[in-house]
């Protein structure tokens, strides 16, 4: 069963220029999570996803790589995560997405996982290493009877054929992979993500989407949103959060920079 | 149901189903990212290895390049200890000085056939490290191995075995810097590099179809056992068949033409470091839960939170926290009985196998051999041992050790 929800809300309000911005949970310190998204919220962001530390996470880069460690070495656990988010929702409007590995969810119970996350308020799951697959068959169901919204990932080797299948299996977004590459700040974007952007623009998807890896400032956030919906912001932000020395205003600051 | 379909069904028991599980685990649970290169091997790698061109190519490059067959050497000394038959697989006297060269020079073939450029691989002790840029010197082949910056220390000569072969090795400087990051390191390289890499994994691991390809490749250790033992006693299948495992390459590979006889014990150790209880231990069958890491779902120390442990044992090659799906299902069905040997056994064997034998063994295939005081032998017993490879690159360990 399908439903509308804040993430579905969003699309529908907005058709561009759609900021998200990703962080570690447990990071910098192990009682920011629910502060950093507050003030995500209050400087403009549009969504946040809230990442689950693991200890092997095999498609990052080294940013994320650190922030994640740094998380599990603080004792940053999923039970303490959701801990955190408990009153999620008296502070936070915006869509919220959880983004991990798998294996952690496992551990923790699929479904006891579902119930938490409806429960907090949390709108949508990335899971880069649930194949869409193993999605359907075995977690679909499940996703879908606690109103989360599972969202896959394509990239530039993506098929036309299996684009339209993710868009097909997709009820709220499309996570953009900008290029071959795990995930890291990058400078500037050459003409074959131009390219690959406009070759989805011009597929005419069903679902939107938004660009992700590798945007780190004003120009590739650009750059990255003329042929989508939005962009999504990682590791150039928990960049800015391992050196901040006041939250609230360097957040507001790198928010600003990016959207003006 | 007539004994065709009873045979059919047995066999599909063990081996990899439509889907890449073996049982309920296996499977390809990997990013987006690298769908495009994982299905391209599955699509392919059945055809490509069953063409008699690829198996003309690989049957003589094992002949004339790896030495194979490997003897099967009845160890009489051994078997007095020990009150049966046994005989040694003789994976140590391969080129390179293991068994892990089988995989490499069938993934090497592969990688042309599929037009790939360069070749990138992770190592824990070394030996596949080695295996990888000893067949990439061979077809003139880009080479880069990823490996824990821990083991570069302890494995030193292994990395300059690598560097004169000319491969590049990259320090896995990440996570506890041993062989589960250089394998992550390896994997974010492939995603880095789609289209012109291939990625030869070490062990029968990592996303379907790697489980089951790598254990074809190294199935031709069972293969020659069969013939070998056949013309040795007239019989063709042993009473057991003993092997060490880590991820379990070798164990997958000597046990492969056995599997499907139930009448043959088969009997993996694995290692228990300085004892299971110890928290300094690799002995996943016995500390590990169902979980996912690199690209399949497998049994896995890891934490009630689901981070992946550090696994510890003396022998850098049975250093890893999860073992191949294939054995995970092997050890729920019960098909094979896991043993695990502590760090002082599996030293006490080497220097042991060293004394009656005069054969050095890695200290991985030196696990193995504890097995015998535990499985209540008899002299009628015949016991085939994967002796999986010399003891060359341990002699430090060896020698640390001291009580020989």
């Amino acid at each position: 069963m399908k439903t509308m929800n804040r993430i579905n809300q969003l699309f529908a309000r907005k058709k561009h220029d759609i900021l998200s911005i990703y962080y570690t949970a447990g990071f910098p310190a192990s009682n920011d999570t629910l502060r950093v998204a507050k003030y995500l919220e209050k400087a403009g962001a549009d969504m946040i996803e809230i990442g689950i530390p693991f200890s092997d996470p095999l498609a990052d880069g080294p940013t994320i790589q650190e922030s994640n460690k740094m998380a599990l070495d603080q004792g940053m656990t999923l039970e303490l995560l959701f801990e955190q988010l408990a009153d999620l929702r008296s502070s936070v409007s915006i869509p919220v997405i959880l983004m991990g590995y798998i294996n952690p969810v496992i551990q923790y119970g699929v479904e006891k996982f579902c119930r938490s996350c409806q429960q907090r308020g949390v709108d949508g799951l990335i899971l880069p290493d649930l194949p869409m697959q193993e999605y359907q068959q075995e977690y679909r169901e499940m996703f879908e009877a606690y109103g989360l919204k599972n969202i896959f990932l394509i990239t530039p080797q993506t098929s036309d054929e299996r684009i339209r299948e993710v868009d097909a299996h997709s009820d709220s977004f499309i996570y953009m992979v900008s290029s071959a590459s795990t995930t890291g700040a990058k400078n500037s974007f050459g003409s074959a993500q131009d390219e690959y952007f406009k070759k989805v623009d011009r597929l005419k998807l069903t679902n939107p989407t938004l660009v992700g890896f590798g945007i780190s400032n004003r120009s590739t956030y650009e750059q990255a949103t003329r042929y989508s919906a939005g962009a999504i912001i990682g590791s150039a932000f928990i960049h800015l959060l391992s050196g901040a020395k006041d939250l609230e205003n360097d957040i507001t600051k790198f928010v600003k920079e990016i959207k003006e | 149901m007539d004994q065709e379909n009873q045979y059919l069904e047995d066999k599909m028991k063990y081996s990899v189903d439509k889907k890449g599980y073996y049982g309920q685990f296996g499977g390809a649970y990997i990013p987006e990212m690298l769908y495009p290169n994982i299905e391209e091997l599955r699509e392919n790698y059945l055809q490509i290895v069953e063409e008699p061109g690829f198996q003309s190519q690989f049957r003589k490059l094992l002949k004339d390049y790896v030495g194979r067959p490997t003897p099967l050497f009845l160890a009489e000394r051994l078997s007095e200890t020990y009150g049966a038959r046994i005989y040694l697989k003789r994976e140590d006297l391969c080129h390179t000085g293991a068994h892990k060269i089988n995989n490499t020079i069938g993934q090497i073939i592969l990688a042309k056939k599929l037009g790939k450029q360069r070749i990138i691989a992770e190592t824990g002790a070394g030996q596949h490290g080695v295996a990888t840029a000893t067949v990439c010197a061979l077809v003139g082949m880009e080479c880069i191995v990823y490996m824990g910056s821990v083991d570069m220390e302890r494995q030193k000569p292994n990395v300059e075995r690598m560097r004169i072969l000319g491969a590049q090795v990259v320090p896995a400087t990440s996570g506890s810097q041993t062989l589960k990051d250089a394998t992550n390191e390896a994997m974010r390289h492939w995603i880095n590099n789609p289209t012109d890499t291939h990625y030869i994994i070490g062990s029968v691991v990592g996303p379907h179809p790697y489980p089951d390809m790598v254990a074809r490749f190294q199935s031709v250790i069972s293969e020659e056992i069969k013939l070998q033992l056949k013309e040795a006693t007239g019989e063709e299948y042993p009473g057991y068949v003993l092997a060490c495992v880590g991820g379990g390459s070798n164990a997958a590979g000597a046990f492969y033409h056995f599997l499907d006889h139930e009448a043959v014990k088969l009997v993996a150790v694995e290692a228990a470091g300085r004892g299971v209880d110890s928290g300094e231990s690799a002995a996943t069958t016995v500390l590990g839960r169902p979980g996912v890491l690199h690209g399949s779902k497998t049994l896995l120390m890891q934490t009630t939170d689901g981070q992946v442990v550090e696994p510890y044992s003396i022998s850098a090659g049975l250093d890893y926290p999860g073992i191949g799906p294939i054995h995970a299902h092997l050890f729920d069905t019960g098909r094979v009985s896991f043993l695990n040997a502590t760090d002082e056994e599996a030293m006490n064997a080497g220097i042991e196998l060293s004394r009656l034998e005069g054969i050095i063994p890695a200290i991985e295939s030196a696990h193995a051999f504890v097995a015998l005081q535990k499985l209540g032998l008899s002299p009628n017993d015949v016991v085939v041992i994967n002796l999986s490879g010399r003891g060359d690159k341990d002699l430090e360990t060896y020698i640390k050790w001291g009580k020989y």
